[in-house]
């Protein structure tokens, strides 16, 4: 079992005809992803890796049961290609591409209100189940499959959290990246929620950063709603307040909101260890599952 | 009635802490920005030489306010804003601000501008509420202090209105945040068009903030921005080509922010000892962090980005090699797309130029390619740890052998 992305899923790739869409589609075909189609605007009728590619997603759906997209299109034009995604009745599309203007996500915001496609994204690795598919950029081979669901603002933070895992033979239900921007769909508490009500998820591991609330209202949703235990680790203890580190959204703002420490003893509170390295976030997980 | 210098002066700017989150337009281009859009503005005029501020103070008619160009906050406490009432205090005002070092910027520009009478000072302002994922108008009558003080200590005393970004702002929304607020109807519909002038700005040109701090309500009951903070979204700035090229001329601080924006990395100078390179923001942050954990002090945030090849690797070092405090480097490489044998020959190449390593450097290599990487990587020059917190530990003890 799983959370969003099964050997089912049904996947179609928008901007697939670039370079990044074209590698990753194949190696997220290799890894076992059913990539049904490609959508590029000017591309119909072309096939890449002999998927299929289509002028608009919608076309997609209708010729191909397309029911996921996931989104390689450069940033100018990547808001745009959410709101296809959004208006074509898929049922996730996962926005790998970094850098879109806020303005454009606040729109795109506004919209998931009223659809029902979940938005996992912009500027995330993606997710994967280990053993049956990967949507997005995340290297297949240091995942595993098993039983603890894994959620995280940062990609290569994910990577080295799940190696310390896989390394103990930990494997995991489904990992999701949810991104490092200010604006994102899938945000913690939506996460959290997944793996609370799938029955192989065993434990979650939280990986969070600086800046903004959301792993405070995270940590207010596991205290009412979350049975399965809560491992977590925050970065940016370090990090001065007012700079930007790296992630848009990864900022302490002058008053003290969005600190290491808010969030850490919010989750505290909340019955959620956090480690001081990636290593004693694994240690807690052990623990959980011994 | 008050007159602005009696307590502080004209568009004294408050140290504002808040998000950088983007790329900020100098006083003088927001004013010329808000100015252009029919937001009432003080005279002004830019001046570099001590002359010029003379001769633009005689235009514009003293009393007159001289403010450094300068993207800090605090600028008046700081020696950067001084208010002139003749010639002689013009001259004497110009001399002690351009040439000097205000918190690290050198001051090149002033800008000078008519002091104005104001009996209340206001604030408005635009931003993005992350958490509710839609832009927010605030307007209080504490105008002229540090709002996000205010919004700490007294956070009613600001009326905020939250925006449908497909719809914009209605007129009733601005008109609600204004009578909120509490400011007096004399200058409420006034105060409205400023607000709502100040969304489509903040909407046309992509908007992080935009801020007046204060706008003063004159004794004719006029409104005036003494003030003007206006911060794009970088990400927005490939179709606001106007603001694009501002940013040229608003660069400036430290030489190796400079340089990282050269070279296109994240990079946050910090005062510690041990250098850090690595691929992705959450990662690179937790070095840090470890680096802290371990007992050591980080130099440096420096993310490579992803997909990172041999060259970018080069420079990545070339960057931390040009902080004199730095002492030890870790480089710690988890490959998603980022390949570890690009990560190998570019810190290969980096190091082979020297006929001694300038500073120990420290390798952890994982994920994709990293055995290849390993194969290449000459670790004559390198010392070389198999997990992220053994290699911090290990920089962490060169660091401090050097300083020893």
């Amino acid at each position: 079992m799983s959370v969003l992305v099964d050997d089912d899923t049904r996947v179609v790739v928008q901007g697939i005809t670039g370079g990044e869409g074209k590698f990753h589609t194949e190696q997220m075909m290799e890894y076992g992803t059913n990539v049904v189609a490609g959508a590029v605007p000017g591309k119909g009728g072309q096939e890449v890796s002999g998927v299929p590619v289509y002028d608009t997603v919608h076309e997609a759906v209708e010729e191909e049961n397309a029911d996921t997209s996931v989104i390689f299109v450069p940033p100018a034009f990547a808001g745009d290609a959410i709101f296809e995604s959004l208006d074509s009745g898929l049922d996730l599309a996962v926005a790998i591409t970094e850098g879109i203007p806020t303005q454009d996500m606040a729109r795109v915001n506004k919209r998931l209100t009223e659809t029902d496609t979940r938005l996992i994204g912009p500027n995330c690795p993606g997710l994967i189940t280990p053993g049956e598919a990967k949507l997005g950029i995340l290297p297949g081979n240091i995942f595993s499959e098993g039983n603890v669901g894994l959620v995280s603002r940062s990609g290569t933070l994910t990577y080295q959290v799940v190696d310390n895992l896989t390394n103990r033979g930990i494997g995991q239900t489904t990992a999701i990246g949810i991104g490092g921007d200010p604006i994102i769909g899938t945000n913690f508490v939506d996460a959290l929620e997944l793996f609370e009500n799938d029955p192989d998820t065993d434990a979650i591991v939280m990986c969070g950063e600086i800046g903004g609330e959301d792993e405070e209202e995270a940590a207010a949703f596991i205290d009412e709603h979350v049975d399965t235990p809560v491992a977590g680790f925050i970065a940016g203890r370090t990090a001065p307040p007012g700079k930007r580190m790296g992630h848009a959204g990864a900022i302490v703002s002058g008053s003290g909101t969005g600190t290491a420490e808010s969030k850490i003893s919010a989750l505290n509170d909340a019955g959620v260890p956090v480690g001081d390295t990636p290593e004693e976030v694994a240690d807690h997980i052990e623990e959980f599952l011994a | 009635m008050r007159v602005s210098g009696e307590r502080k002066l004209a568009g004294f700017k408050q140290g504002r802490n808040g998000p950088s989150n983007g790329m900020k337009l100098h006083e003088y281009q927001a004013k010329q920005v808000f100015a252009d859009a029919g937001v009432p503005t003080p005279d002004s005029q830019l001046a570099s030489d001590v002359d010029g501020v003379v001769t633009a103070a005689e235009e514009i008619g003293y009393p007159v306010a001289v403010k450094a160009q300068v993207q800090v906050g605090g600028r008046g406490k700081a020696g950067g804003i001084k208010l002139a009432d003749d010639e002689d205090e013009a001259r004497e005002a110009a001399e002690s601000i351009l040439g000097m070092d205000l918190k690290g910027y050198h001051v090149d520009r002033v800008l000078v501008e008519e002091a104005v009478d104001f009996t209340d000072e206001l604030y408005v302002g635009i931003t993005m509420d992350r958490g509710e994922g839609k832009p927010v108008a605030m307007v209080s009558t504490k105008g002229g202090v540090n709002i996000e003080e205010v919004a700490e200590e007294d956070p009613d005393a600001i009326a905020r209105e939250h925006i449908d970004p497909a719809f914009g702002m209605h007129p009733y929304q601005a008109r609600k945040a204004v009578y909120d607020a509490g400011v007096d109807q004399s200058v409420a519909r006034d105060v409205s068009s400023v607000l709502t002038t100040l969304y489509q700005l903040w909407d046309d040109k992509d908007g992080a903030d935009a801020e007046i701090n204060p706008l003063m309500v004159t004794s004719d009951d006029d409104v005036i921005a003494a003030d003007a903070v206006m911060n794009i979204d970088e990400d927005a700035l490939f179709r606001q080509p106007e603001l694009a090229e501002m940013e040229e001329e608003a660069a400036g601080g430290d030489e190796l922010e400079q340089k990282a924006d050269e070279y296109g990395f994240d990079y946050v100078r910090l005062e510690g000892n041990t250098g850090i390179i690595g691929n992705g923001a959450g990662l690179v942050m937790t070095t840090l962090d470890l680096v802290d954990y371990y007992g050591g002090e980080p130099a440096n945030f420096l993310d490579v980005g992803g997909g990172a090849k041999a060259d970018r690797i080069a420079n990545a070092l070339d960057m931390v090699f040009s902080d004199d405090n730095v002492e030890s480097v870790v480089f710690n490489i988890f490959g998603g797309i980022t390949r570890g044998d690009e990560v190998a020959k570019g810190i290969n190449e980096a190091l082979e130029q020297f006929d001694e390593i300038p500073k120990p450097v420290v390798v952890r290599l994982a994920g994709t390619n990293w055995e290849e990487g390993m194969e290449i990587l000459n670790e004559d020059l390198v010392t070389v740890e198999q997990t992220l917190e053994d290699a911090v530990q290990r920089a962490v003890e060169y660091a401090e052998e050097v300083s020893e």
